[in-house]
């Protein structure tokens, strides 16, 4: 039989998500595609980030020219399809060819819209559309200073931040009351404008734009209240329209957009239609969720499965603008006396979140901040479900099942969504599963594409995994803290930050089994103590001992000590006040650790705060995970062969981190020269003196594993070198796994990328980073000065040693 | 049985919360942990290389030992991990605002019959 000839009008994702679709049900088709655009079929959603730089276009592109080939798919890249006749199925191109069809899929998309606004011809005016208009605006920006972006909706603010970080000072301008007014009610709009204004992007709101001034090109923008704001770039992003000129020629019915049912199809028989230019129930849709689900039906439509039928798409909108999420969906306006409100406002973290509820049931939900209860708000909103006795806990997440014990993901139908972005279900994903004898999470996203999106339902995937395969199942790497707290940790990290968790027993009890464990305690003690910089509560029970009282606990339960001897240079006065507390102490050895420094070993607890105040020195937190110690060669100060001074540059480098906890220790090292006598290249951290220079390298170590240290960056100066040391040391901090080494941490994370996000990263990034390392030193006490005053607790050190001849209370007291 | 002989051995509520604390009484040595609703103790010496468990992370009714994290039960003295192996568990009780303590009336309870077999030594208050 001859192949049916499927002729597809547009090359953009719902055009192309819908032939993989139609792929998959391997019918006897000849496909073939046009595009207006001369490229490949690319993700437009992330043009914004091309636009922000963090994407080149060769990353966005979704199908490369092996797909088309290998699925012998003809493509006409630029070619412009100008009319349709119906009756002759047939389709004309711009460059005047015809091509004869038996079935045609039109995914034009949408035009922007461009409202009435004088000048808008000027050079220096753009929409934010596609490859060219991005194209256009990156080159642009070279010779721009001020940028006025015309919309403040989901478009307008991704292209705000875009300019932003090409260095332009950004003006969004809104007709409106407020930001994203159709996602967001009045206080969102709010909320999303402080934080939009922290970024130092300017936002006018109620501005009615009538003019674009300036004779060729722009010099600004007027309104009309009369006011003006300069500008050399405008964006116009208000909106978009179904792209729906092709249609009118085939006389297709159109209404806002062209008119299909449930199965996606046309007035005309042969034509079918899906995307942003398709208006359905009444409903036009311009997000990439409904585009999935269309593209199924419309598969199974075209290649005769006919059966299943698209009922339309909740509305849900996620928005992540450097750092500040946002998610809204359904209906979430509220001021009618039957809905419900139950919401959270917290302005000094920039958290909201709201839920609409209306006869039992949560039918919309604006999350600005904190958005990681948007899928369980979503689900609710889809599956309208009373809400029952979870409304007590409705905006706080219930903490989800421990492993092990029964998950209710299992409990629900097949025909449950997963993966709400790409559109997945349940019975899907264990199909999957039994059939390929999937083991990993990531394994599972690779065959079922499930949590390939926004990545939120990547927990239940893992539920369903367990579930499925039982003990088979192999942990990802790291993927939760521990067992007693389910959350990766910077998921943890994020919630201890939104929601003030200031003691590791409230984070357990409200997010945990309440009781934790010897490797979550210590863990959350670090994550609270790193978050807050001192100003959370203390509480020791979850330390471990070393970290109760500032010793290392040996094997008989007494302890050792070892004094900070920074670079391991000491001076006859401190050796003799060591001699001094080991005599008097009676301590069982003195010992020279391979740190450069002097250990004191077989100390009572109780003697441990009289020895320091004897010693007079500071801890040398040989017992936590900290910074330890920085070694260091005699470089030039003695060496004949010394080329930089590795002593005082050690003492510094120990100096500036002195009194930090780690997620594992940190061990430094400073050389002088490549002969590295101190070992710096199999140190965490390690400055290497060249000839005229620093190497600083990262990841080194000889302890249970041996690495050579990575270079990080090789660099001229001091202050060049420890501000690299520096940089490195605060990353790893803030993302560190509990106990994970150095020399782990960078082969997991890459040294590419902490590369980019640490000594080549933007000024602004490095001088976050600087200045939260900044912030928690000058937080950080030493302790065995400030505990040998003032006991954390009166019995912080002490035992209780009864006398022999203690009073019995005997009986039945 | 022996008839019970409480010793006083600390102020209520002068233990630090969470915590274990050692207590040394004629040829005794155990840990003595403050769990907030209730004081529980046991056998200081760890069944594994007699860590001192009063130096562990409490976590709920069990303590880890600070030295290998053997996990010893508070109310059994069994070890739910690490190994096999038990300590004993002393009857604790607060009289007069003072916690007190029945040296003579400890109990080693065989691993088969851990859940069930200290009942004296659960309520203190």
């Amino acid at each position: 039989m001859k192949p049916k000839h499927l002729i597809v009008v547009g090359n953009g994702m719902a055009g192309m998500a819908c032939v993989d679709q139609i792929l998959q049900q391997k019918p006897n088709f000849r496909i073939t595609v046009f595009s207006e655009e001369p490229y490949y079929n690319y993700n437009r959603i992330l043009l914004s980030s091309v636009l922000a730089g963090e994407k080149s276009i060769e990353d966005i592109y979704i199908n490369t020219e092996e797909w088309y080939k290998k699925n012998n798919i003809t493509v006409h890249l630029g070619t412009k399809i100008i009319d349709i006749d119906a009756l002759n199925k047939t389709v004309e191109t711009d460059k005047g060819n015809a091509f004869s069809y038996d079935l045609l899929l039109l995914a034009t998309g949408s035009n922007p819209f461009i409202p009435p606004i004088e000048g808008v011809r000027k050079k220096g005016v753009y929409v934010f559309r596609n490859m060219a208009d991005t194209h256009g605006i990156l080159e642009h920006c070279k010779s721009a200073k001020k940028a006025v972006v015309i919309g403040g909706g989901l478009l307008g603010l991704e292209a705000a931040r875009g300019l932003l970080n090409q260095g332009q000072q950004v003006t969004v301008v809104h007709i409106m009351d407020r930001l994203m007014d159709v996602q967001l009610d009045t206080v969102g709009g709010q909320f999303l404008k402080r934080e939009i204004e922290k970024l130092g992007i300017e936002v006018l709101l109620n501005k009615n734009t009538n003019r674009i001034m300036g004779e060729d090109s722009v010099e600004g923008v007027l309104f009309k209240d009369g006011s003006i704001v300069p500008a050399d770039i405008v964006v116009i992003a208000c909106g978009i329209r179904p792209n729906v000129e092709l249609a009118k020629k085939a006389d297709l019915k159109i209404n806002r957009g062209i008119v299909v049912n449930d199965f996606l199809e046309t007035s005309d028989p042969s034509i079918f239609a899906i995307g942003e230019c398709v208006e359905h129930r009444e409903k036009v849709y311009g997000l990439v969720a409904p585009l999935y689900e269309q593209g199924k039906v419309l598969a199974a439509t075209i290649t005769g499965n006919k059966g299943s039928i698209y009922e339309g798409s909740t509305l849900a909108t996620k928005l992540k603008v450097m750092g500040i999420e946002l998610f809204s969906a359904g209906d979430f306006k509220d001021g009618e006396p039957e809905k419900e409100v139950i919401s959270y406002q917290d302005h000094a973290f920039g958290v909201y979140k709201k839920v609409v509820v209306h006869q039992e049931r949560v039918i919309g939900t604006i999350l600005i901040g904190d958005s990681s209860d948007a899928n369980r708000f979503l689900e609710m909103i889809r599956k309208q479900d009373r809400v029952g006795d979870k409304r007590h806990r409705l905006l706080f997440d219930v903490p989800p099942a421990v492993p092990g014990s029964p998950t209710d993901v299992m409990s629900r139908p097949d025909t449950d969504t997963i993966c709400g972005c790409i559109g997945v279900s349940k019975g899907q994903i264990v199909t999957a599963i039994r059939e390929n004898a999937l083991k990993t999470v990531s394994e599972v996203k690779a065959c079922t594409k499930a949590s390939s999106g926004c990545g939120t339902c990547a927990c239940l995937v893992g539920d369903i995994l367990k579930a499925v395969v039982g003990a088979e199942f192999q942990e990802e790497k790291k993927e939760v803290l521990c067992a007693c707290v389910p959350f990766a940790k910077t998921k943890l990290r994020t919630m201890i930050q939104t929601q003030k968790l200031k003691t590791v027993q409230d984070i357990l009890d409200i997010y945990g089994n309440s009781t934790g464990c010897s490797f979550c305690k210590p863990a959350l003690s670090f994550l609270v103590d790193e978050v807050w910089m001192g100003e959370h509560k203390e509480d020791r029970s979850a330390r471990y001992i070393n970290d109760r009282v500032h010793a290392n606990i040996q094997k008989d339960g007494t302890f050792s000590v070892i004094p900070r001897m920074k670079g391991g240079v000491t001076t006859p006065n401190e050796l003799r006040k060591i001699a001094d507390a080991a005599e008097k102490y009676n301590v069982k050895m003195v010992k020279v650790t391979g740190s450069q420094r002097i250990d004191l070993l077989g100390v009572k607890k109780e003697d441990l705060p009289k020895m320091w105040a004897d010693l007079g020195m500071n801890s040398g937190h040989a017992y936590a995970k900290a910074v330890r110690m920085v070694k260091s060669c005699v470089g030039t100060d003695f060496c004949r062969y010394g080329t930089q001074n590795s002593i005082e540059t050690g003492i510094k480098l120990e100096t500036l981190l002195e009194g930090l906890y780690t997620p594992g220790k940190v061990k430094m090292g400073v050389v002088g020269c490549p002969r590295n006598c101190a070992e710096a290249t199999v140190k965490d951290i390690g400055l290497v003196g060249i000839e005229g220079g620093w190497q600083v390298v990262i990841g080194g170590g000889a302890g249970k594993i041996v690495r050579a240290a990575d270079i990080l960056i090789t660099v001229k100066t001091t202050e060049e070198a420890l501000e690299a040391a520096l940089l490195f040391f605060q990353y790893y901090r803030e993302n560190g796994e509990y106990l994970e080494r150095t020399y782990d941490f960078v082969v997991r994370v890459g040294l590419e990328t902490i590369r980019r996000e640490t000594v080549l990263a933007s000024d602004e990034i490095k001088k976050g980073l600087l200045d939260r390392l900044a912030k928690a030193k000058s937080k950080a006490v030493d302790p065995w000065k400030t505990e040998s005053e003032k006991n954390i607790h009166p019995l912080q050190f002490s035992e209780l040693v009864l006398p022999k001849e203690a009073e019995a209370l005997i009986g039945s007291l | 049985m022996e008839s019970m002989q409480w010793v006083p051995v600390a102020d209520r509520g002068s233990l630090p919360l969470r915590e274990g604390k050692r207590v040394i009484y004629q040829n005794y040595e155990i840990a003595l942990f403050n769990l907030g609703n209730e004081y529980l103790a046991i056998d200081n010496h760890c069944p594994h290389k007699q860590g001192p468990l009063a130096d562990g992370i409490v976590s709920g009714k069990s303590v880890f030992c600070p030295l290998h994290n053997w996990k010893i039960d508070l109310k059994t003295g069994c070890a739910l991990s690490g190994g096999e192996g038990q300590v004993k568990v002393y009857p604790v009780k607060v009289i007069q605002e003072k916690i007190c303590v029945d040296f003579k009336n400890s109990k080693l309870c065989t691993p088969s019959t851990a859940p069930s077999a200290i009942p004296s030594a659960k309520e203190t208050e």
